[in-house]
């Protein structure tokens, strides 16, 4: 069974939360942001993602940054505690390589 | 997220050229990335305000919406988000954050 943490919520419900890992927050975004590259470390709740898309072509960090907390959507609320983010245009990333 | 709330949030990030909405208080932060946040600020000497989100929990769940941003720290720049820590350290490396900062304070 995966790890998790119990919670008991506000309708006396039990449940689990399952801890999310690298691979399905990866995952996520690619689906959601075709030919993305998407590198993402951590441990279990803190996270450290890299994305570089050209859907950030031409916007503020502020809205990179919303783009991907929309694909992550409910993930965000109780399943990541810290997810450390950086976006990147092709252009940008190729610079830094 | 109540009409009063908005109004709340509204006027708070409008009266304050600088605010930071946190988790814990400048002298004492109760997280990380709250507190790399109040360390910028503070080593550009420029006066600002904090709000300790964790004090006021309907406060905290409205400007998850308000903001349309999932974590803390949130910085507002004149009635504007910047974004969190991430952002932060991303703009103070390129050098414009402490711009950011003192341009606000004249403007």
């Amino acid at each position: 069974m995966r790890d998790g943490l119990i919670y008991l919520n506000n309708k006396t419900e039990v449940g689990i939360i399952t801890f999310m890992n690298t691979k399905e927050i990866k995952v996520m975004i690619e689906n959601a942001m075709p030919g993305s590259i998407v590198n993402v470390e951590g441990d279990g709740t803190h996270f450290e993602a890299i994305v570089v898309s050209s859907e950030f072509e031409g916007k503020g960090l502020v809205d990179q940054h919303q783009m991907v907390y929309k694909v992550l959507g409910e993930a965000m609320k109780d399943r990541i505690h810290a997810l450390s983010l950086k976006t990147y245009t092709p252009q940008q990333w190729k610079g830094i390589k | 997220m109540t009409e009063d709330i908005i109004k709340k949030i509204q006027s708070q990030i409008d009266r304050h050229k600088i605010l930071i909405y946190m988790k814990g208080t400048r002298e004492i932060p109760q997280c990380g990335f709250s507190a790399r946040t109040v360390r910028l600020f503070e080593s550009y000497g420029v006066p600002f305000e904090t709000v300790d989100v964790l004090a006021d929990l309907v406060l905290r769940e409205s400007l998850k919406k308000f903001s349309n941003w999932p974590t803390f720290p949130q910085v507002y720049i004149k009635g504007k988000l910047v974004g969190g820590c991430d952002i932060c350290l991303e703009l103070h490396e390129r050098g414009e954050l402490e711009q950011m900062a003192k341009a606000a304070l004249e403007g």
